[in-house]
């Protein structure tokens, strides 16, 4: 049974049911891969005592017959998530020591169906990253190395500690957040499956927030069905997060036919960028290809201000999060600077502020401050609220011609090098999410499947994006590209 | 659009991040490549396009106005890092 920590989601639940190990076993297993896992850096916190108490919970509800399908499995949780009573620090100095006094809705549903923590993941501070360097906890290292190359590889970003711990099978699955792709581009870089839902699918309260119109909680797994079975228990409506949705839950694993016959999927002529790599142009060409094969009709669409996209998220995510990080002053929780004699309150936040926050943190903070202050609010702000909306537009027209999913590449690259950007401009960082952001602008759900392997062994994924509120034909059109592709490498376990 | 040396230190302040003196330059610097970034969203035609205020087009849920939660001083100050006789502990704000 010292393989436990290996199992999906599904495996594991039916296991379970079955009897054929106890929820103690399968969180005694992750456990320990957890506890072993110090070269991978994914865990910033770890929780046995909680782990174990919580998986014998979960063994008399298997026994008494009242177990959702979520009962006794281990999850890592995402540092940005509030967890009653245990270390919250969004990855970054300023909430240095921050013990919430309550629980964010996402995981006490998590709990409520019998889930078990094992602890909470790294991250990039604030979710402001693609590559788990901006992280107080230093860098979050990725389980798959290039063949015959020693270097670590980030594991993507933000939530780069949720997606090595799914990849080195340091837990069952993990929760995750997406503002501009950070659920996605991780799952691509590490070979996992990946959903951001639609926005206001997940409730937001308890969540350490960063843009507020484009964050979303979301599922990050080692198959399609784990993300339909682990979605089902995050999503619903809250009252405690205005814009969270009043719909009903759907049953997203029923959705998994498998059998996408008369869908139709757009290819977006705009994500064929300049200088892609020609491995990710055919790897997008096959699924597409693959698609077509299961009996789904391909068109070109397209998406005219996808151009636009990048740049219009890097003036509303930084004016959201300026206003969302004035609340780190060194008054009610985390750290505060020591001060000078005679420093009045003004030098209190400054200095506090400046010690808390990381560069790129600070970067964004002073960014948005500016896009938002008398002057530049209509150049900066107001223009890219408009170009929000044609992006929006762009995205409705695709769907009201009869588009039920549209396939792209997730990411621009495979997995790089730890510090291989250091040199770089913030901007080349930024271009890590060309594919995935629009999705956030629009609102609209996706989810990046792992899809093959490159040249060098490292994982490539690709995204299919979804209408709104439609997961459940997202993720069955997601299922059936799974299944046809039958992606099954792992890394090899150097750590 | 360019940032100089004192937009940097104005919008430092803006943001209540202190930057030393000789760090000014430098953060103007990468401010400025940043908005020149941003500057590709000129191009675009926005002419009688409404800003995107609200990201799924749903009525904002209403509530009864009444208190549903309180009577938790001990827990809001559980975390801060000064406190003093149930508040929250701040250098002097007015001399």
């Amino acid at each position: 049974m010292s393989e436990l920590n290996k199992l999906t989601i599904s495996d594991a639940r039916d296991g379970l049911r079955k009897g054929d190990f106890t929820a103690r076993d399968l969180t005694d297993a992750c456990l320990a891969a957890a506890a072993g896992s110090e070269k991978l850096n994914a865990f910033s916190a770890h929780t046995p005592d909680r782990a174990v108490e919580m998986a014998d919970a979960a063994d008399a509800r298997l026994k008494a017959g009242d177990a959702p399908d979520m009962c006794g499995i281990p999850l890592g949780i995402k540092d940005l998530f509030s967890t009653e009573g245990v270390q919250t620090q969004a990855a970054s100095r300023i909430l240095d020591g921050f013990r919430p006094p309550y629980e964010s809705t996402v995981t006490s549903q998590l709990w409520r169906d019998g889930a078990v923590m094992l602890g909470k993941l790294n991250m990039d501070e604030f979710a402001m990253g693609s590559s788990n360097e901006t992280s107080t906890y230093g860098p979050a290292v990725n389980p798959w190395k290039r063949k015959g190359d020693d270097a670590a590889l980030t594991p993507g970003g933000s939530s780069g500690g949720s997606a090595a711990a799914v990849a080195g099978d340091l837990c069952l699955a993990a929760t995750g957040t997406d503002t501009g792709g950070s659920i996605r581009q991780p799952a691509a870089f590490t070979g996992i499956v990946g959903v951001k839902p639609t926005y206001g699918r997940c409730s937001r309260w308890g969540i350490v927030a960063f843009a507020s119109s484009l964050d979303q909680a979301g599922p990050m797994t080692k198959t399609v069905r784990d993300s339909a079975i682990m979605l089902k228990s995050m999503v619903g409506h809250d009252a405690k997060d205005s814009t969270s949705a009043n719909l009903p839950v759907p049953d997203f694993e029923a959705a998994l036919t498998g059998d996408i016959r008369g869908k139709t999927i757009g290819i977006p002529k705009e994500y064929r960028m300049d200088g892609m790599p020609q491995e990710i142009e055919d790897l997008w060409s096959r699924g597409a290809e693959m698609l077509k094969d299961a009996g789904a009709k391909l068109v070109d669409v397209s998406l005219p201000h996808t151009k636009y996209a990048l740049p219009a998220y890097y003036v509303i995510a930084p004016a959201e999060a300026s206003s969302n990080l004035a609340r780190y002053d060194g008054v009610k929780y985390g750290h505060r600077a020591k001060l000078a004699p005679g420093d009045g309150i003004t030098e209190m936040y400054e200095k506090t502020r400046a010690e808390g926050f990381g560069d790129e943190v600070k970067r964004r903070v002073m960014i948005g401050a500016y896009v938002l202050s008398s002057g530049f609010y209509d150049a900066y702000y107001l223009r890219a609220q408009k170009v929000r909306t044609l992006i929006r537009q762009d995205f409705e027209k695709v769907f009201a011609d009869g588009v039920d999913s549209i396939l792209t590449p997730a990411t621009p690259s495979a997995a790089f090098g730890i510090g291989e950007m250091a040199d770089a401009d913030p901007i080349k960082m930024y271009l890590n999410d060309v594919f995935t952001v629009t999705v956030n602008l629009a609102g609209l759900p996706g989810v990046s499947v792992p899809a093959g392997l490159d040249a060098d062994g490292l994982p490539l994924g690709l995204q299919l994006i979804g209408r709104p509120w439609e997961e459940g034909d997202m993720l069955n059109t997601a299922y059936a590209l799974e299944t046809a592709i039958g992606f099954s490498s792992k890394p090899e376990k150097w750590w | 659009m360019s940032i100089d040396k004192e937009t940097a230190r104005k919008v430092a302040h803006l943001a209540r991040i202190a930057v030393a003196e000789e760090d000014l330059e430098p953060l103007a610097g990468e401010l400025s490549a940043i908005l020149g970034f941003m500057d590709e969203l000129n191009e675009v035609d926005i002419d009688g396009v409404e800003p995107m205020t609200s990201v799924t087009p749903m009525a904002l849920y209403r509530r009864p106005d009444e208190v549903t939660d309180g009577d938790i001083q001990d827990k809001v100050l559980a975390n801060a890092p000064d406190t003093r006789e149930g508040f929250f502990a701040v250098p002097k704000v007015v001399e």
